[in-house]
């Protein structure tokens, strides 16, 4: 089959140059970031941490910063426990209105983002919750809630339930027989819902912009911002350790996962 | 007392029921409050305002600008998911036949831009396709244009940095699919004296139509409701309907009007997935997200 026929001539390249147009615009920000002027030449007429001093120098993102992390934080806290056991919930009920609650459950990913964005600002607006702390970590909650829910069911789809019966059966009570039996075969799992959960949160954008605001402003809303009124390289740095923080943690995640096989 | 023991299993049963209720009724009040509640108000809003009306509705079916909002967005939508596509299903189809450490580089590439925030793909399609950006900077020193494209704050840059954001939507469950066909069914194909793109044509493209349909109805439906692109890269003049949210909301104070496209935008999602999930389950197109 190594025949280098034209075709499969034009086919690798046109694949190429696919695979380059996912990753260039990707990879463009990290030099953009190290630049020591505000427009991007090439090549860039020296290396400066002009950018990222400019971030960290600054009250206002170093605020959002720290707002974005306790909102992320909090989130996976929330997100996770109340994740895993409606995942056990759902794997372990054969009843047709646990298969309506799990539909439920996915709602935020199917309603367009903008709607959920307008709609919650409306019931925040009136139950003064706009601009809170607890506003935005509840909003963010809801939104990843759906990807701990999918990947602990996925982890329970491959555990076998009987080996908590057997523990039951031995003497230990339903709780117990779960943190000692269950959820250590399911951990792999559970933390990449965490980890997905606390990437959404990270990154969510849309929902914030409506309902975030005075010193709550996390960093996405922001960046937004700035973006709208011009191209601050500033946000090329903050795009850069995002983007890194955004890799480890899949990086962590898929790696734990293999370990678990 | 020989009868006592189905009712007691019985109230096991119902027992466990409760108990597996309790335990997802956290998340389940979570998305009730925060989800549920508020579209269902969107809802009411658009049709409720001093006693009923459906004046809003009136208003986004006769008014040119809604009308040409909305066909914006399914002529953006439809481009997109056509776009995505046919740049998808090569990448995919790579990625099934080639051997594994180049698979996964392949999927890596399309992995990697996936878990990247969409507001910093955004900024760097700015960066790139502005006015002084790298494209334009490239394309004048290689002598092939004067003076600047205009190549971002219109149409195609927000298609450009639409199609980056949501292929990966497109190329992870083609390559689910595809990856599912056994290479054996090529293999009698050919050995039958089928040449490769005849195998190709009536073999493995009919067995991966399933990803097809699941990455275009995820990329279409994702694509209806975009927000962050068509503001930061449409400069104004691509309103998509999402933007026509937004507006309504921000800059008119005009909620009825808002909430009316919002179920509108809503309702044209719900039924392409309920007419999609008639071919294939709903949890594989939303698996990817």
């Amino acid at each position: 089959m190594k025949t280098f026929s034209l075709g499969r001539i034009v086919f690798v390249v046109f694949c190429a140059l696919v695979l380059l147009y996912l990753i260039l615009p990707v990879l463009i920000i990290v030099p953009m970031s190290f630049s020591s002027t505000r427009f991007l030449t090439f090549p860039p007429p020296a290396l400066s941490l002009r950018w990222y001093e400019e971030y960290i120098g600054n009250a206002a993102w170093m605020q959002a910063t720290r707002v974005t992390f306790a909102v992320a934080t909090l989130t996976v806290l929330i997100a996770t426990p109340l994740g895993v056991a409606a995942a056990y919930a759902i794997s372990n009920s054969k009843m047709r209105l646990m298969r309506i609650v799990h539909m439920m459950l996915m709602l935020p990913l199917v309603v367009p983002i903008i709607i959920t964005a307008v709609g919650i600002f409306f019931v925040y607006a009136k139950v003064g919750l706009v601009a809170t702390m607890s506003g935005l970590v509840l909003a963010n909650v809801m939104l990843g809630l759906p990807y701990v829910i999918t990947s602990v069911v996925a982890g329970l789809q491959s555990f076998d339930p009987a080996q908590e019966m057997v523990a039951r059966s031995l003497g230990m009570n339903r709780l117990r027989s779960f943190f000692a039996v269950t959820l250590p075969q399911i951990k792999a799992s559970v933390l990449t819902g965490a980890i997905f959960a606390f990437i959404s949160a990270m990154d969510e954008t849309v929902v914030g912009l409506f309902i975030s605001g005075g010193q709550y402003q996390p960093l996405t809303k922001r960046m937004f911002t700035a973006l709208r009124d011009e191209i601050d390289p500033t946000i090329a740095a903050i795009s850069t350790l995002m983007t890194a923080a955004s890799f480890l943690l899949v990086l962590i995640a898929s790696t734990r996962q293999k370990k678990s096989g | 007392m020989t009868h006592s023991t189905p009712d007691l299993s019985l109230r096991h049963h119902r027992r466990e029921q409760g108990l597996m209720l309790a335990l997802a009724s956290p998340a389940l009040l979570v998305i009730l409050l925060l989800i549920v509640l508020p579209v269902g108000w969107l809802a009411w809003q658009s049709i409720y305002h001093d006693g009923f009306t459906l004046e809003n509705y009136r208003r986004i079916f006769s008014e040119a600008i809604y009308w040409r909002s909305f066909s914006l967005t399914f002529q953006i939508s439809l481009l997109v998911t056509l776009l995505a596509l046919l740049l998808g299903y090569p990448i995919a189809y790579a990625a099934s036949v080639v051997p594994k450490g180049w698979s996964v580089l392949i999927l890596a590439l399309v992995i990697l831009p996936f878990w990247t925030s969409v507001l910093v793909r955004a900024y760097a399609w700015l960066a790139l396709l502005q006015r002084t950006g790298v494209i334009n900077q490239f394309l004048q020193y290689l002598g092939i244009i004067d003076e600047p494209l205009a190549l971002v704050h219109n149409t195609f840059g927000t298609v450009v940095a639409t199609v980056h954001i949501l292929l990966p939507f497109m190329v992870l469950p083609l390559y689910a699919t595809m990856q599912k066909i056994p290479h054996d069914l090529m293999q009698a194909g050919a050995s039958l004296g089928g040449s490769p793109s005849h195998t190709f044509w009536r073999i493995f493209l009919p067995l991966s139509l399933p990803g097809v349909l699941a990455g275009t109805t995820l990329v279409f439906v994702l694509c209806l409701g975009f927000y962050i692109t068509p503001e930061l890269l449409g400069g104004g003049r691509t309103v998509m309907v999402s933007l026509l949210v937004s507006r309504n909301v921000e800059l008119y104070d005009q909620w009825g009007a808002a909430s009316a496209v919002g179920v509108v935008l809503l309702l044209g999602v719900l039924v392409i997935f309920l007419i999609v999930g008639r071919f294939i389950p709903l949890d594989r197109i939303l698996g990817q997200k």
